[in-house]
């Protein structure tokens, strides 16, 4: 069904170039200055007035910020989250009509560590992004990403999610806060703290980290789900229940078909929604998902908003070097030519909800060690999940044996004590059982590899990333330790399963 | 004919870190346009890396370039002829978010 939509007419030719002397769309006045989308002319007033009403009607639309709330803006320092920061920073300024409610802290990541940057390089960055916190008056913290290190294993633990609140309720809210004059809740702005420099074995032990994974694409894969831990734990410890993070339209296009290629198909409407329920107590929301990379450049260089340019770790890579840097730039490419690429990848990301999980007692809804979605891997016999991994077991790849073997069977609930023969020998061969006297039987299941053993509590596209690192045990100790909790609970629930009632006895 | 130029959003990187370029183009018989332009970029001012900057004729997608502040699609893209003192500005758009 053809859709008549405006945004599709670019599609099949190429844009008419518009002609110099065009006036803006909107008030037919002045000169343009910017073409978004497909075509659209927009002189600099009103391409202003576009840009912060939309902020302010993706809030306003979604109802999910609570007047008085303490949400966590995650600043990377780049220009998307830059921009964000200064939209809410004009936002909850007085003279706005409509002002915004909520109270703000920022948060900045120093991934210095990961790319290989000395400390110099490293403090001047955060000397630069601290004068910009500062001048906002929020307040901030500054967070160096060996911090994953010390995380506790309470991050990766399932935490039940909030009850929905009804949609009266907002307005309720609302309605309350007007009266009682909330805007006391103010936070006084921080001194400026020392930034505390990280131990240089922790970012040595970071660096061992990263540098086990053998592919770009997984290691930045990592490298996102070990900054969502640190972001999600600063925010629960600092008392914030929600998180803003600043993924534009075409972020999130190119994240869009960059999960489809890792495998994460079945996380899609978490992973690029507006908003992501999935660690529970801390909702994480993408307010700039309406504004395309280029609206916020020319923002940013019109309105002077401050921004530092930070090298990551894909950085002056060729186009081939991870797949996401192969999809974005096919988008990138694909938008040169066909204006209206990103907006149609946007618009299909719209419609997709989550597979609603019913949390009813007995049923548990599992999740993912790593990224905290609903694992897809336990599916029955005829499945696309079940025949990548016989294919896998066929052609004799080494690490996916195990697991396999463990997961084709019927109850692909049992993690734990696979069949104990020689098969776990040769699979796993070289470097784990090579040793001669490592402990009596390489063979038994408490000596199974790490690998295989936390593949069964991962969803399939964290397994593939976990795939591609030489060895498991650099990761960080909360991850490890929380793999050991449920393989143990696991296990113990297999044992005393006759024991416990069904809830379809209760009642009997 | 002078034009200061400039790199933002992450194409300074590209340019040896430095943002602001005031450059000073050889007179010709006929104007410079972007094309021209881009040429001589590649040639005087691009310290590594072209092909993350320069792709074919044209920048790479993903680099917005802006012509006393406005987008040069409105000014013809390539064909838009330099006038003096006019201030060019390339952004990436592809880093950070």
């Amino acid at each position: 069904m053809c859709q008549v939509d405006e945004d599709y007419r670019g599609e099949v030719e190429r844009a008419a170039v518009p002609s110099v002397s065009k006036k803006c769309v909107k008030c037919k006045e002045a000169p343009a200055a910017l073409v978004i989308r497909a075509g659209d002319a927009y002189c600099r007033l009103c391409f202003k007035d576009f840009f912060v009403h939309k902020f302010k009607a993706v809030l306003g639309k979604n109802r999910i910020i609570f007047p008085g709330e303490k949400v966590l803006l995650a600043v990377s320092g780049g220009p998307s989250s830059c921009s964000m920061l200064r939209q809410v920073q004009e936002g909850l300024s007085q003279k706005a009509n409509k002002k915004l409610r909520f109270v703000p802290g920022i948060a900045y990541i120093d991934e210095g560590a990961a790319i290989g940057q000395s400390v110099e390089e490293r403090q001047r960055t955060v000397a630069e992004l601290q004068a910009v916190f500062q001048a906002t008056g929020f307040p901030f913290y500054i967070l160096p990403l060996e911090q994953v290190l010390d995380l506790p294993a309470s991050v990766v633990a399932t935490n039940p999610s909030p009850s929905e609140q009804p949609a009266s309720a907002y307005k309720a809210a609302v309605g309350h806060f007007v009266e009682t004059d909330g805007s006391n809740n103010f936070p006084t702005p921080q001194e400026p703290k020392k930034m505390l420099l990280p131990h240089v074995q922790e970012s040595h032990t970071l660096q061992q980290l990263l540098g086990s994974v053998k592919t770009l694409t997984a290691r930045e894969e990592l490298l996102n789900t070990l900054r969502q831990h640190l972001l999600v734990h600063t925010a629960r410890t600092e008392g914030y229940s929600k998180l803003m993070l600043g993924d534009s339209c075409t972020r999130l296009a190119v994240k869009l078909l960059t999960s489809i290629s890792l495998g994460r198909g079945a996380q899609l409407a978490q992973d690029t929604g507006f908003s992501d329920s999935r660690y529970g107590d801390i909702i994480l929301v993408r307010p700039m998902r309406d504004y395309s990379a280029k609206e916020i450049a020319y923002y940013n260089h019109l309105f002077t908003v401050p921004s530092v340019v930070i090298p990551s770790v894909d950085t002056k890579t060729v186009d081939k070097a991870s797949i996401q840097r192969l999809t974005e730039s096919f988008v990138t490419k694909l938008q040169a030519d066909f204006p209206s690429t990103v907006s149609t990848i946007y618009r299909t990301s719209e419609k997709l909800q989550s597979a609603c999980m019913k949390w009813s007692g007995a049923e548990r809804c599992d999740r993912c060690l790593l990224c905290l979605c609903s694992l897809d891997t336990a599916v029955e016999e005829p499945s696309a999940f079940q025949a990548t991994l016989l294919s896998d077991q066929l052609s004799g790849s080494k690490c996916l044996r195990g697991s396999a073997a463990e997961t084709l069977r019927p109850n692909p609930g049992r993690p734990e004590s696979p069949a104990p023969t020689g098969q776990c020998c040769s699979s796993a061969g070289g470097r784990d059982c090579g040793r001669p006297g490592s402990d009596g039987g390489c063979c038994s299941s408490a000596k199974l590899p790490e690998t295989t053993r936390l593949k069964s509590l991962l969803c399939y596209s964290c397994a593939l990333t976990i795939r591609d690192m030489s060895t498991v045990n650099h990761l960080p100790q909360y991850i490890l330790s929380e793999a050991q909790r449920r393989q143990r609970r696991s296990q113990m629930r297999e044992e005393i399963s006759e024991f416990l009632l069904d809830d379809g006895d209760e009642g009997n | 004919m002078s034009s200061p130029l400039r790199g933002d959003g992450g194409a300074e990187l590209l340019f040896n870190g430095v943002k602001k370029h005031p450059v000073t183009l050889p007179s010709q018989s006929e104007p410079w346009d972007m094309k021209q332009l881009l040429v001589w970029i590649q040639r005087n001012l691009l310290k590594e890396r072209p092909e993350l900057f320069v792709q074919g004729d044209s920048v790479r997608p993903g680099i917005l370039v802006l012509i006393n502040d406005a987008d040069w699609e409105l000014m013809g893209e390539l064909d838009y002829q330099l006038q003096d003192q006019d201030n060019v500005v390339f952004i990436s758009t592809l880093h950070g978010g």
